[in-house]
């Protein structure tokens, strides 16, 4: 064996490789050819950016994004806040029900919010927060999985370090943020980029909750703006792709052995 | 003994179990007892019901089709996205060339928006245009209509998911076979053990606890993942391709029966409970290397 089966499965990896950004390949193919190459393959066809421009006109894509950013920063922020007060709590405090607390917590890693968006959304009614930001949020804005993250990292900081920190004065939340959060800082930043990529691109959630322009996200335009009855051909849309995918795709190019091992790291936990 | 109430610790805590009760533990409870309820209409007072809708549900030739599909849909995801995921992180573990770029390649879809690729994987799945059918002509054959043929929607679907999902997987095997010991593997050559059998023998086994991490993570998406059909095929052709969550949805935001999509999500909490259970159940058991 071995040599034949070598070859072979080297063959196959980088074939699987080129099958796996297919689709991207294509849409960079047909996002920058005239339509009329959107389905016919030819090495020289005549490059443009007039699908770009379309793309642009037809969709306010200004608006999606903008809501997109807003809707993942604020969650994020929350989930930050959130995670690490429940987290130091569960790693570092000693209190009957700890067990209760923890076990309620992680039901959220099983029932995911995608699960209720049905009573969810009725809850959202009630306070008249469909169609905002906010309520895109809200049913993320604790993330048990951050909270597990967390507690598994502050569990590992020596308590000397807390004593120290008594010591010189520091009580309650001080510490946490002068102690604990900077010594926790690789898991803060594996958290964010897992948690900014999964709302980047959430889409069943936002698409129950919003309803116009005004607080609608990428995900949910680019699936009003691809519906074939708003009659957009393949290029117009693979540009639209592009651009909807860009800013999350440029930073996973720049930071991407970051963002593989953020992924690693969170998985490993 | 630990002291009195410590009321610092529940402070701590207080944002973030409000915040889950108010989005996770309340609306399962009420999710369950609207499945009990029903009423005319939105306005009208609902009532006590019992299990009526339980029954009607069990009279719904859709809901047995959706559950028939999602059943499916598992079946056809879960180990290939796993098998699948295990070969990745074998290559780009091995010393062949490019495996950064590999890697890149493989982990690329995870961070793609399935709603926005679901439009490219359209134009693949159309029929004669399409990139699938276009290379099927090459070689002569007349390709079918991938998403308008209710025998071939879902497995469509699955190829979709599948190629979302693996290169996700593919992380975590990556990182476990990072920790696995060179001794292992230099003993084994000792041994002269072939390819296959140092798999079957030393990396399988070895991997175990990330195969379990990663089935229950499958498992969970094959009931969650379902933006695609938005884009692709809405369930159809005439539910061919249907799975619960969208159908919960459809329920209640199409047909705009809450009480009927309660129902369906009290299944949905109910299969997921089993999942959960059966993850405690191997965790805590801690079935490792053997």
């Amino acid at each position: 064996m071995g040599y034949k089966f070598q070859i072979f499965s080297k063959i196959s990896a980088y074939l699987l490789g080129v099958l796996w950004i297919m689709p991207l390949l294509y849409a960079f193919w047909a996002a920058f050819h005239p339509a009329e190459y959107a389905t016919k393959f030819e090495l020289f066809a005549p490059l443009t950016l007039d699908n770009f421009y379309a793309a642009w006109e037809q969709a306010p894509f200004m608006s999606y994004m903008l809501n997109t950013v807003i809707i993942t920063t604020l969650i994020l922020a929350s989930q930050l806040f959130v995670c690490t007060l429940a987290g130091y709590a569960l790693a570092r405090e000693k209190f009957r029900g700890r067990n209760i607390a923890f076990a309620l917590i992680m039901m959220q890693l099983m029932v995911m919010p995608e699960v209720l968006i049905v009573e969810n959304y009725r809850t959202l009614a009630g306070f008249s927060l469909v169609d905002t930001h906010i309520g895109v949020g809200l049913p993320y804005l604790a993330s048990a999985f951050g909270i597990f993250l967390l507690r598994q990292t502050f569990k590992t900081i020596p308590q000397e370090l807390e004593d120290a920190a008594r010591v010189e004065g520091l009580s309650g939340l001080a510490i946490i943020w002068k102690v604990f959060v900077p010594l926790a800082f690789p898991t803060y930043l594996a958290y964010s980029l897992v948690s900014v990529s999964y709302h980047w691109n959430n889409f069943l959630w936002p698409l129950v909750v919003t309803n116009t322009e005004a607080s609608r996200p990428l995900t949910v335009g680019m699936a009003i703006f691809g519906a074939p009855e708003s009659g957009v051909d393949w290029s117009v849309i693979s540009a639209g792709t592009l651009i909807a995918i860009g800013p999350l795709l440029i930073l996973f190019l720049i930071f991407q052995r970051r963002f593989i091992q953020s992924f690693m790291q969170a998985g490993i936990k | 003994m630990i002291k009195k109430v410590n009321y610092k610790a529940w402070l701590l805590l207080l944002p973030a179990l409000s915040l889950l009760i108010a989005f996770t533990h309340w609306p399962t409870i009420k999710s369950i007892y609207r499945s009990v309820t029903w009423a005319r209409s939105d306005m009208a007072p609902s009532q006590f019901v019992g299990m009526e809708n339980y029954a009607m549900m069990l009279d719904d030739p859709v809901f047995w089709k959706v559950m028939e599909n999602n059943f499916w849909y598992a079946v056809g995801t879960v180990p290939t996205s796993i098998a699948l995921a295990i070969i990745m992180a074998l290559w780009v573990n091995s010393k062949i060339r490019f495996t950064g770029l590999l890697r890149l390649a493989y982990f690329t879809p995870t961070i793609l928006p399935m709603i926005t690729v679901a439009n490219i994987w359209l134009f693949f799945y159309s029929p004669n245009i399409g990139l699938f059918d276009q290379l099927l002509q090459l070689v002569g054959i007349d390709g079918p209509n991938w998403l308008g043929d209710p025998d071939l929607a879902l497995s469509s679907l699955i190829v979709m998911t599948v190629w979302k999902e693996a290169g996700f997987f593919m992380i975590f095997y990556l990182a476990a076979l990072q920790l696995l010991s060179v001794e292992l593997y230099e003993a084994a050559k000792v041994e002269g053990a072939s390819a296959w059998r140092t798999f079957r023998k030393i990396t399988f086994p070895l991997l175990m606890p990330t195969t379990l991490f990663v089935l229950i993570n499958a498992l969970l998406n094959a009931f969650k993942l379902v933006d695609h059909l938005f884009i692709l095929t809405k369930g159809g052709p005439n539910n061919a391709s249907n799975l619960l969550l969208y159908y919960i949805y459809e329920t209640a935001f199409s047909f705009l029966d809450s009480y009927y999509a309660a129902t369906l999500t009290v299944v949905m909490l109910v299969i997921l409970a089993i999942i959960a259970f059966v993850q405690i159940f191997f965790f805590d058991r801690k079935i490792h290397y053997r």
